[in-house]
């Protein structure tokens, strides 16, 4: 069954202010300690179109985006005849007097006699937190705290429309089912996955962050800009992607961890790029927020088309590491781990998002911020007596890294022995080119062997529910919450399933992979994409060819209903 | 104090005769005329004949992707703005393959001096057209002769108000290390476009071609004077110009950043204080 949680559906033309109510809103309600799970739906323009925002919220803690709505907030008339199919019995739209839609269910709010024009979204903040029972004080805090920073001229009018609506709201029947309260949700954040990502980025150290805008990736740098003074660090606007990535490469050379978010498009044009990180042997961390491509395919909404591509390209072959988060929280973590493991072996390391969580917002329990071992330190193994060794051969395949114009102490250098080259054609241990065939053999080898190092440091695959399931799904990055709210409600229906979830999805450990998929009965994989790339990448690795696939690549989110109708389990009775 | 041998003396895998030669000579000679220690300066290289010109030099050196040593150049800086970073490769590597990130380099006006050996052809892959190739160059890709229209790098870099622009002659290999040393010394971006012959795929543009056409602007030529540059920016054919042929005092693109006053940022430690109050502005 599924938890007591509502959906509320906001949906207008861009510019018609629904970000701000939406912002307030959600805010208030992660304060009042509901948790969250939101999906944006927007078109690619900036006026006009229809943009949709989706909250869902719970007093416990939930990890997916539901279909079905429960309260349509609509800013248009266009919302009401999209979305009013959408709802769930009982459920009720909230809209304008002057959209003249006549209909006795829907909550009419006369806005223009509560407020003027300008402030009719916080009239609808009040009317709605109303509804939900909100603490009004939370409500007028949290709207005051949005328009200091955003309107400070305005805020007094603002709160006096919201409390108005607030008012008018007071004493009206709606039949409609309050959710129990939470807990309180003591300094919990309101942050999506772009955010925890720019957040996860800046705690592990990162220097320079290099990028080219693209949807729906932007949020990430627009985030990291906006702080990027007061933490010291650079972030640029390159001119292309092909220069954002090179800047990064050149930046993490000379001393800083460096971050690339982008999208699909603009990571093709990085693939030669990539390449030079992992011939150079120099970290760093590409975020790459997918969406439905080919080409430019469907630039605001959801898909993980990219896997393969993001396995494989770059020309050449040499070690890299792909992390895929799951949730919020997990955008954090493993952004920090992909700046750790980029700075440990000296490759490019990718965290793969795709718009769904990009742009979801959730409840998250502040971030730990240990701190990290100091990323892109000085090398203390590095002897300032002898010429330095750009790639000397090692058992690892790490070499001994030194900064140019620094020396291993981390002050400025002061010997000529302290030189470091480096070079995107085959090279000897100095960094020169070569066409000694012999070396070439030794550095492939070298570069090579930091694969043993990676797979030690693999991320756990999460395995939840039945050890030796009857029903094992399978699933990658964002789907994660879908796929766990799926398998809660199989069980509940009496089906012994289970989940296994990879945020790693390179390197991966194949044996204990294959231990899980053979303990299962029957194996399904989850996708957001039309051809089963995760399966086939299982496929390739653990021998195991999966079966059944449900795979989502209308544009949108993946959702337990959306699941557990494809499983064909949605009407049986189990 | 640096001896000229101290920044380098390698066996080189150019032609005989090629130009290359001779801007190593003057690269090296500014370097030790300003006795630059060597492991103070970063050299940055794409792909072509004279990328591979760091690689003879005494220096830290990141020979990276073709067409795109500027990026890397950029990054260099932002991560350590004590480098002395120079930027040399070719005519294709930096205003073909690399020409949006020279526009845009140019604009950011990055405290880096780009050397380019121009020798009007592509020397690498043996003898195409490359984009300061004379309309009508003849080659086995373009045996019609080329029909694009010559790119004069000289004369967009003044269009665009870079730094300081200055066209050099690998024959001239005293007065080519006196520009070097200007551009290095200049506070923002230095382009130094640096004529030179292809001795085994350019048989038009030979010393001789050049000889008889250059000349090196008289003293009294004010290179502040941007209305004049772009008309000797023109010039050529008949008589081509050498020298400092504009220069502006524009603040160079590390000048915005208080931070980089502050050092390498390998040296500087990651400000997990300030980031804790980010963090608490998300509830």
């Amino acid at each position: 069954m599924e938890k007591n949680s509502l959906n509320i559906l906001i949906g207008g033309e861009a510019g018609q202010g629904l970000v701000t109510l939406s912002q307030i809103l959600t805010r208030a309600i992660v304060r009042a300690g509901y948790h969250i799970i939101v999906t944006q739906s927007y078109q690619s323009r900036i006026r006009g179109g229809h943009n949709s925002y989706t909250l869902r919220l719970c007093p416990d803690e939930i990890m997916a985006p539901r279909e079905g709505l429960d309260i349509v907030v609509a800013l248009n008339k266009e919302t009401v005849e999209l979305h009013s199919p959408e709802l769930k019995p009982h459920g009720i739209v909230v809209l304008d007097e002057a959209l003249d839609i006549k209909n006795a269910d829907h909550i009419t709010v006369p806005f223009n006699s509560l407020t003027s024009d300008k402030f009719w979204n916080a009239s609808a903040v009040g009317v709605v937190s109303g509804i939900l029972g909100l603490d009004e004080s939370v409500v007028v805090r949290t709207a005051s705290d949005f328009f200091a920073k955003h309107a400070p001229d305005s805020t007094e009018e603002n709160i006096k429309s919201l409390v108005a609506g607030r008012n008018w709201m007071k004493g009206r029947a709606t039949g409609f089912q309050k959710l129990k309260q939470p807990e309180p949700g003591n300094g919990r954040l309101m942050i999506n996955g772009n955010e925890a990502i720019a957040l996860g980025a800046l705690s592990a150290g990162m220097k320079a962050m290099c990028f080219y805008p693209m949807t729906p990736a932007t949020s990430i740098a627009i985030t990291i800009c906006e702080h990027a003074e007061k933490m010291g660090v650079i972030a640029e606007q390159a001119e292309d992607e092909i220069s954002a990535i090179n800047m990064a490469i050149g930046a993490s050379f000379c001393g800083s961890p460096s971050l690339v978010p982008t999208s699909g498009g603009g990571f093709s044009l990085m693939a030669e790029g990539l390449s030079l990180a992992g011939m150079t042997e120099t970290p760093v961390v590409i975020a790459l927020a997918q969406r439905p491509g080919p080409s430019t395919g469907l630039p605001t909404r959801t898909e993980q088309g990219d896997l393969e591509f993001a396995l494989h390209a770059g020309h050449g072959e040499f070690p890299r590491a792909v992390f895929a988060p799951g949730s919020v929280d997990e955008c954090f973590r493993l952004t920090r781990k992909a700046f750790e493991i980029a700075d440990k072996f000296r490759i490019p390391t990718i965290i793969m998002t795709d718009q769904f969580l990009a742009d979801c917002y959730c409840a998250s329990d502040p971030f730990t911020m240990d701190e990290l071992d100091p990323i892109n330190a000085c090398d203390p193994e590095v002897s300032p007596d002898e010429p330095f060794l750009t790639y000397r051969i090692t058992a690892t395949g790490v070499s001994p890294r030194l900064f140019p114009g620094l020396s291993h102490e981390c002050v400025v250098a002061h010997s000529a022995h302290e030189l470091v080259i480096a070079d995107s054609d085959e090279h000897t241990e100095k960094g020169h080119l070569t066409e000694d065939l012999s070396v070439r053999v030794r550095m492939v080898d070298k570069r090579n062997r930091k694969n043993d190092g990676l797979k030690r440091h693999i991320v756990d695959p999460t395995f939840c529910g039945n050890s030796d399931p009857d029903l094992l799904l399978v699933c990658w990055g964002s789907t994660r919450g879908a796929v766990h709210e799926a398998c809660d409600e199989l069980r509940e229906m009496g089906l012994r399933a289970a989940y296994v979830h990879l945020s790693q999805v390179w390197p991966i450990d194949e044996d204990s992979v294959a231990g899980i998929l053979r303990a299962a009965k029957e194996i399904v994989s989850v996708e957001s994409n039309s051809t089963a790339q995760f399966a086939r990448l299982l496929r390739r690795e653990t021998g195991y060819r999966i079966e059944r696939n449900v795979l989502r690549y209308d544009g949108l989110p993946m959702t337990p209903e959306f699941i557990i109708e494809k499983i064909g389990l949605g009407s049986r009775n189990v | 104090m640096y001896e000229l041998g101290d920044y380098g003396d390698y066996i080189t895998a150019w032609c005989p005769g090629c130009g290359n030669h001779n801007i190593l000579k003057a690269v090296k000679d500014a370097l030790f005329k300003l006795q630059l220690p060597p492991h103070r300066a970063l050299f940055v290289s794409g792909i072509g004949q004279a990328a591979k010109a760091p690689h003879y030099i005494n220096a830290n050196v990141f020979n990276g992707l073709h067409g795109r040593s500027l990026p890397v150049a950029t990054g260099a800086r932002i991560s350590n703005p004590e480098l002395t970073v120079i930027v040399e490769s070719g005519d294709g590597c930096h205003y073909g393959e690399g020409g949006n990130h020279f526009l845009a380099a140019i604009r950011r006006n990055v405290d880096i001096t780009i050397i380019v050996h121009d020798n009007q052809v592509y020397g690498l892959t043996k003898g195409q057209a490359s984009p300061t190739s004379s309309e009508g160059f003849i080659t086995k890709t373009q045996p019609q002769g080329t029909h694009n229209a010559r790119f004069n790098p000289v004369q967009v870099a003044v269009a665009m108000k870079a730094g300081f622009v200055a066209r050099g002659f690998s024959g001239r290999v005293e007065h080519l290390s006196g520009l070097i040393q200007q551009g290095i010394k200049h506070r923002g971006l230095a382009l130094i476009d640096v004529l030179q012959p292809c001795v085994s795929f350019n048989k038009v543009n030979t010393y001789g071609w050049y000889n008889q056409r250059c000349y090196i602007l008289s003293e009294g030529y004010d290179p502040t004077d941007r209305n004049q540059a772009m008309l000797v920016s023109e010039e050529w054919g008949d008589r081509i110009p050498l020298g400092v042929i504009y220069k502006n005092d524009r603040p160079a693109f590390e000048d915005h950043f208080p931070v980089m006053k502050l050092g390498p940022a390998a040296m500087r430690p990651a400000r997990l204080d300030t980031l804790k109050e980010i963090m608490e502005s998300f509830s």
